[in-house]
C-alpha cells in the first residue's frame, strides 16, 4: 500500500514538473509590444500550466487503465462491482470548483490591470457631442487622466479598410502611426458591417460595430511595424482587410505628424 | 404491473414496405427512423467533410487561389451549418435517441410516432435545399452565425434559403425534443423508476429540455432577420436604427445551449459504452445525473462568452466568465467518473472502447481550451482566430464525432446482427486519431500568433503550419475509407453476432438482434440495474 | 398509423399505472406551448432591450392608442371564459350548448382580429418606419397569427361538436381540451404583450 502511494506521489510530481517546465520554456505567443502583452502572457502561462497538468493527468489515467486493466486472454467474468464513492465524488467536485474560482479571480485581476474595468471614456476634443454613448471596449484611461494629453484617434472601418483620423492634425491616414510608450485612445465606429481591430503583438482586440461606437486604449512599448488585422467576417475580402501600425520614437512620430498635418478649417 | 400486448394486433405491418425499402418510406417504426437519421446524417457528413477538405486545400497555400473569396465564405458557411444542423444534432439526438430510448424505457415505440416521422422527413428536403442554394445566386456567406449587417447585405436568395432551412431543421429538432421528453417521462414501462434509467435517457432528457427552451428563440431571431432582409425592417440594421448586438445575444442564447445539444447525448452514449466494455458498473450514477442537469442549467446562462469583444459592458463580461468557467465542474465530474469506471475493470480493447477513450482525451483538451477562452482577458486576444476553431473541433470532432463512431461499433451488431471487423476498426481509429490531432492541434498556435478565422488568404509565415493541418485533414478524409469498407463488407458477410455479443445488460440487448418490429416478443423486460456488472452476469453463469 | 395504434394500445393496457392516453397527448402539447412561449420570450426580450438601449430617433413617431387594445384584451378574456363554458357543457353531454359557446368564442376571436386590423390601418406609423414600429408589428402580428390559427381550430371543433355524428363528445374531450389550452395560452401571451407594449 505504501509503495503504491509513493508511486502515485511520484507520478503526480512528475506531471507537475513536466507541466511547469513546458509552461515556462515553450513560448507559443508572438512578440510583446504593448503594456498589455506581458500581463496577458502571465495569464497565459498560468492557464497553460494548469491546463497541462489536468490534460496530462487525465491522459495518463486513461492510458494507464487501458493497459493495466485490459482483459487478458485467459480472463473471464467482470471487473469489481464498484458503483461509486461519495468522498471521491466530493473531492472531484470541490477541487475543480476551487481551481475554477481561483482562475476566475485571477483573470479578473488581469483584466483590471489591462484597464478593462475602468469606466469607458474617450476625450473628444473635436467631437461636438460629449454625451455620446460608448458601448464597449477597453479603457485604460480614468476620468482624471483624460485631461492629460494623450493621443486620441478616431478609427472608422469599412469594407475593406481601416481609416485613422487624427483630429488634432486634421488628417486621415491609412496607416496607424503612434509614438512609443504613450497612451493611445481610439474611438472606433464602422460604416457598414461589423469589423474588428486586432493587433496580435498587443494582445488586444475590439469589434468595430456600425451604430455603436466602441473604444480601445493601449500603450505600445516596442518600436516596430505590426499588422492590424480585421478579425470579424465582413465579406469576401475579409482576409485582405489589414493595415499596419507603426510604433516609432516620439521624434519620428512628430516628424510624420507634422508632415501630414493640415491647417484647421475655420467654420 | 406488466404490459401484455398481442404483437400481431399491435403491429400490423401490412401498410409498410418490407426490407430495405422501408428505409425510404414514411415509416413510423422508431428503429427505422433512427437508421434513417443516421444514414441521412452520414451522407451530409460526407458533404460537409468534402467542403472541409476544400477549405483545407485552399488554406494549403497563403494565396486565395483554389476558389474565389466569396465562394470560400459560402463553403465555410455551408460546412459549419451542415456539420452542426445536419450531421451532429440529427445523429446524436435523432438517430441514437430514436433507436435506443424506446428500448430503454421499455416501450414499443416513441410517444408520438407520427410526429417522429414528420420530424425526420423535414431534414432531407431542408438539407438538400441548403446545398442547392449554392447553385442559385450563391449560398449564404455570412458564416454559420449569420451576423447582421453582413447577412443583410450579402446576396439575399442564399441567405433566405439558409434561414428557411435552419428554421425547418430547428422545427424538426423541437418536434424531436417534445417526443423524447414525453417518451422518457410518460412512456416508461410500469415499475421502471427514473433513477433506474440508463444514463443516455437522462442525457436526452437534459438535451431535449435545452432544445425546447432555446431553439424557439433561434426561430424567432431568424424570423426577425428574414424580415430585415425581405421587408426592409430595421431590427438588426443600424442604417435603419437597429441594433446588431441584440441579434448576437438572441443567436447565442440558442447557439451556446446548442453546443450542449451536440455533446450531452454523446456523454450519454459514452456512459452506455464504457461499462459494457470495461465490465464494471457506471461509476457514480447519481452524481452523473445531477451533473447533466447542472450542465443544462448553467448552459442556459453563459451565452455572452461568444461576445466578449463585441458590444458587451464589463460587468457582463465578468458574469459570463465565471458562469462559463463553472461548467467545467459538472463536466469534470462526468470525466472523472468515466475514468473511475475504467479503473479496475476488465477492459476489452476494441474499436468502440478505443474511440471512447479517444473521446475522453480529446474532449478534456478541448474543454480546457474552452475554460481558457472563458477568461475575458484571454479571449480578447484569441477571439475569432484559429484558436477558437481548434477549440471547437477538439470538442465537436474529437468529442462528438468520435463518440458517433464508437457508438456505431457498439450498436452495429444490434442493428444488423453482424459484427464489424475489429482489425479494420482499429485501423480506422488510428488513422482518425492521428489525422485529427495533426489537423487541429497546430491551429491553436496559428490562432495565438495572429491568424484570424474565416479567411481565404493569410500571412505567408503561417504556411508551413497550415500545411501540416491540411495533411491531417487529408488523413481524416482517408480514414473514412476503411470505415465505409468495413460497414459494407460486414453488412454483407460479417461474422454473426448473436443476440448479445457484448454480454451487455441494458435492455436493448435483451431481445434478438436485429430486434423484431415490436421490440420484444412478449412483454418488455424490467431492467432494474442496467449497469449491474460484476453482480448479475457472474450469477447467471 | 399502425404504430400509433400500438402506443395507444400500450397506454390502454397499463392505464391502471400510467395516465390515460388523452393526458399523454396533453403533455406533448404543454411541452410545445412552452417552446412556443420561448419564441415570444425572445421577441419580448428584444423589444425590452431596444427600449432600454435604443432611444427613439428624433422625429420618429411611435404612439399607441389604448382604446382598441383594451377592448381586445376584454374580448380575449371573455372568450376564454366562454370557451370554458363550452367545455363544461360538453362534459354534461349538452352538445348543442357547447356548440353555441364554441361558436361564440370563435366569433370573439374574429372580432379581435378585425379590431387588430382596424388598429393597424389607423396607426400613424408603418412596418418599416422605425425600430419600434417594426417590433410592434412583429410582436402583434406573430400573436395575431396565433389567434387566427386558434380561431380556425375553434371553428373546426365547433363543427365536430355537432349533435349528430360529431367526433367531439364527453367521451372524447381531447380536441376541445387541447384547443382550450392553446386558446388560454394565446390569451395569456396577449395580456403580457398588452402590458409590455401598451402600458409600459
Ligand atoms: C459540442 C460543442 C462544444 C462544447 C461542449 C463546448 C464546451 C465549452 N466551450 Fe466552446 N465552442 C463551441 C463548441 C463547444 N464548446 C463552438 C462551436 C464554438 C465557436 C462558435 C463560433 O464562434 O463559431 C465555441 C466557442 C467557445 C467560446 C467563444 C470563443 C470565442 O469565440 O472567442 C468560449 C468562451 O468561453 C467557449 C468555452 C467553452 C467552455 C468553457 C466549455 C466547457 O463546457 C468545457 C468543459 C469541459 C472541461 C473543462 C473538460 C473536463 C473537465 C475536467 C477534466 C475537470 C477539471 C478541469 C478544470 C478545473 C479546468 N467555447
Ligand atoms: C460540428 C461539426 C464539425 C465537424 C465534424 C467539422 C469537421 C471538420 N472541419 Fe470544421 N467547422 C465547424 C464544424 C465542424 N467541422 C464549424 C461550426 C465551423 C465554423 C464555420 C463558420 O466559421 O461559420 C467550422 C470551420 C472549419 C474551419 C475554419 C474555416 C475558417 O474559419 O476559415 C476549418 C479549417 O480548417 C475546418 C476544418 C474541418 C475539417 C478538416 C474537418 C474534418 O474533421 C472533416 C473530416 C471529414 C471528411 C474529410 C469527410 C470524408 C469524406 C470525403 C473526403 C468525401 C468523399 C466523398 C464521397 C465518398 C462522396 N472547419
Ligand atoms: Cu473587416 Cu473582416
Ligand atoms: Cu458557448
Amino acid at each position: 500500500m505504501l509503495n503504491k502511494n509513493i508511486y502515485l506521489i511520484l507520478i503526480i510530481s512528475l506531471v507537475f514538473a513536466v507541466s511547469f517546465w513546458i509552461g515556462f520554456n515553450v513560448n507559443l505567443l508572438p512578440a510583446e509590444a504593448s503594456i498589455n502583452a506581458p500581463i496577458y502572457d502571465e495569464l497565459f502561462k498560468i492557464l497553460f500550466i494548469i491546463g497541462l497538468i489536468i490534460f496530462i493527468g487525465m491522459t495518463i489515467a486513461v492510458i494507464y487503465s487501458l493497459f493495466k486493466f485490459r482483459k487478458r486472454n485467459d480472463q473471464i467474468g467482470d471487473g469489481i462491482a464498484l458503483e461509486g464513492n461519495l468522498s471521491l465524488e466530493i473531492i472531484w467536485t470541490i477541487i475543480p470548483s476551487i481551481i475554477v474560482l481561483l482562475i476566475g479571480l485571477y483573470s479578473y485581476n488581469i483584466y483590471d490591470r489591462m484597464g478593462g474595468m475602468k469606466e469607458l471614456n474617450h476625450n473628444h476634443e473635436m467631437m461636438s457631442s460629449n454625451t455620446e454613448k460608448i458601448w464597449a471596449g477597453i479603457s485604460q484611461t480614468s476620468d482624471n487622466e483624460l485631461a492629460i494629453n494623450n493621443l486620441s484617434i478616431e478609427v472608422s472601418a469599412m469594407q475593406f479598410a481601416f481609416l485613422f483620423n487624427y483630429p488634432k492634425g486634421n488628417f486621415i491616414s491609412g496607416e496607424l502611426h503612434v509614438p512609443v510608450d504613450q497612451k493611445v485612445s481610439m474611438k472606433m465606429e464602422s460604416k457598414d458591417v461589423i469589423h474588428a481591430f486586432w493587433v496580435p503583438e498587443f494582445r488586444i482586440k475590439q469589434d468595430i460595430i456600425p451604430g455603436q461606437p466602441t473604444i480601445l486604449n493601449f500603450t505600445p512599448t516596442k518600436v516596430g511595424k505590426y499588422p492590424i488585422i480585421c478579425a470579424e467576417l465582413c465579406g469576401p475580402y475579409h482576409g485582405g482587410m489589414r493595415a499596419s501600425i507603426i510604433v516609432e520614437k516620439e521624434s519620428d512620430y512628430n516628424e510624420w505628424f507634422n508632415k501630414n498635418k493640415k491647417p484647421e478649417v475655420n467654420l | 404491473m406488466t404490459i401484455s400486448i398481442d404483437p400481431q394486433k399491435t403491429n400490423n405491418e401490412s401498410f409498410q414496405p418490407k426490407g430495405w425499402l422501408r428505409y425510404f418510406s414514411f415509416s413510423l417504426d422508431h428503429k427505422v427512423i433512427g437508421i434513417q437519421y443516421l444514414v441521412c446524417g452520414f451522407l451530409f457528413y460526407l458533404i460537409g467533410g468534402t467542403l472541409a477538405s476544400a477549405i483545407r486545400i485552399e488554406l494549403a497555400s497563403p494565396m486565395s487561389d483554389f476558389m474565389p473569396r466569396d465562394v470560400y465564405n459560402q463553403v465555410l458557411t455551408l460546412h459549419g451549418t451542415i456539420m452542426i444542423f445536419l450531421w451532429i444534432v440529427p445523429v446524436v439526438n435523432g438517430a441514437f435517441g430514436n433507436y435506443l430510448i424506446p428500448f430503454y424505457v421499455g416501450a414499443r415505440d416513441m410517444a408520438f410516432p407520427r410526429l417522429n416521422a414528420v420530424a425526420f422527413w423535414l431534414i432531407p428536403p431542408s438539407g438538400l435545399m441548403l446545398v442547392a442554394s449554392y447553385f442559385v445566386e450563391g449560398a449564404a456567406q455570412a458564416g454559420w452565425t449569420a451576423y447582421p449587417p453582413l447577412s443583410i447585405t450579402t446576396p439575399q436568395s442564399g441567405q433566405i434559403i439558409w434561414i428557411l432551412s435552419v428554421l425547418l431543421l430547428g422545427g424538426s429538432s423541437i418536434f424531436g425534443g417534445i417526443n423524447f421528453i414525453a417518451t422518457i417521462i410518460k412512456l416508461r414501462r410500469p415499475g421502471l423508476k427514473l433513477m433506474q434509467l440508463p444514463m443516455y435517457c437522462w442525457a436526452m432528457l437534459g438535451t431535449s429540455l435545452l432544445v425546447v427552451l432555446s431553439t424557439p428563440v433561434l426561430a424567432g431571431t431568424l424570423i426577425l432577420l428574414s424580415f430585415d432582409i425581405i421587408a426592409n425592417t430595421g431590427f438588426f440594421n443600424p442604417v435603419l436604427g437597429g441594433n446588431v448586438v441584440v441579434y448576437q445575444h438572441l443567436f447565442w442564447f440558442y447557439s451556446h445551449p446548442a453546443v450542449y445539444i451536440m455533446v450531452l447525448p454523446a456523454f450519454g452514449l459514452v456512459s452506455e459504452i464504457l461499462p459494457v466494455h470495461a465490465r464494471k458498473p457506471l461509476f457514480g450514477y447519481t452524481t452523473m445525473v445531477f451533473s447533466i442537469m447542472g450542465i443544462v442549467v448553467l448552459g442556459l446562462v453563459v451565452w455572452a462568452h461568444h461576445m466578449f469583444t463585441s458590444g458587451t459592458p464589463p460587468w457582463m463580461r465578468l458574469f459570463f466568465t465565471i458562469a462559463t468557467a463553472f461548467i467545467a465542474v459538472p463536466t469534470g465530474i462526468k470525466f472523472f467518473n468515466w475514468v473511475a469506471t475504467l479503473w479496475g475493470g476488465k477492459i476489452s480493447i476494441n474499436s468502440a472502447m478505443l474511440f471512447s477513450c479517444g473521446f475522453i482525451i480529446n474532449f478534456v483538451f478541448g474543454g480546457i481550451t474552452g475554460v481558457a477562452l472563458a477568461q475575458v482577458p484571454f479571449d480578447i486576444h484569441v477571439h475569432d482566430t484559429y484558436f477558437v476553431v481548434a477549440h471547437f473541433h477538439y470538442i465537436v470532432y474529437g468529442g462528438t464525432v468520435f463518440i458517433i463512431f464508437s457508438s456505431i461499433y457498439h450498436w452495429f451488431p444490434k442493428v444488423t446482427g453482424k459484427m464489424l471487423n475489429e482489425k479494420i476498426g482499429i485501423l480506422h481509429f488510428i488513422i482518425t486519431f492521428i489525422g485529427f490531432n495533426l489537423c487541429f492541434a497546430p491551429q491553436h498556435w496559428l490562432g495565438l500568433n495572429g491568424m484570424p478565422r474565416r479567411v481565404a488568404e493569410y500571412d505567408p509565415q503561417f504556411q508551413f503550419v497550415n500545411q501540416i493541418s491540411s495533411l491531417g485533414a487529408l488523413l481524416m478524409a482517408i480514414s473514412t475509407i476503411p470505415f465505409l469498407i468495413n460497414v459494407f463488407l460486414s453488412v454483407r458477410n460479417g461474422k454473426d453476432a448473436g443476440d448479445n455479443p457484448w454480454n451487455a445488460l441494458t435492455p436493448e440487448w435483451l431481445t434478438s438482434s436485429p430486434p423484431p418490429v415490436e421490440n420484444w416478443e412478449g412483454e418488455a423486460p424490467l431492467v432494474e440495474e442496467p449497469y449491474g456488472y460484476g453482480k448479475k452476469i457472474s450469477e447467471q453463469k | 398509423m399502425t404504430t400509433l395504434d400500438s402506443s395507444k394500445e400500450i397506454q390502454k393496457n397499463n392505464s391502471e399505472v400510467n395516465e390515460t392516453h388523452e393526458d399523454f397527448r396533453m403533455f406533448g402539447l404543454i411541452t410545445f406551448l412552452i417552446a412556443d412561449g420561448m419564441t415570444f420570450a425572445g421577441f419580448f426580450a428584444a423589444y425590452l432591450t431596444y427600449k432600454a438601449v435604443n432611444p427613439l430617433p428624433d422625429g420618429a413617431i411611435f404612439e399607441l392608442e389604448l382604446t382598441i387594445p383594451t377592448l381586445n384584451t376584454i374580448l380575449l378574456l371573455v372568450s376564454s371564459a366562454t370557451f370554458h363554458k363550452a367545455g363544461k357543457a360538453l362534459l354534461k353531454d349538452k352538445n348543442s350548448d357547447s356548440q353555441k359557446w364554441l361558436f361564440f368564442t370563435a366569433f370573439l376571436g374574429i372580432i379581435f382580429l378585425i379590431c387588430q386590423l382596424f388598429e393597424y390601418f389607423h396607426l400613424p406609423f408603418g412596418l418599416t418606419d422605425n425600430l419600434f414600429a417594426s417590433t410592434f408589428y412583429a410582436l402583434t402580428g406573430f400573436h395575431g397569427l396565433h389567434v387566427t390559427l386558434g380561431t380556425l381550430m375553434i371553428l373546426i371543433i365547433t363543427w365536430q361538436s355537432r349533435t349528430n355524428g360529431g367526433r367531439l363528445t364527453s367521451q372524447n374531450m381531447f380536441p376541445l381540451e387541447a384547443v382550450e389550452l392553446y386558446w388560454h395560452f394565446v390569451d395569456g401571451i396577449w395580456v403580457i404583450l398588452f402590458i409590455i407594449l401598451y402600458l409600459l
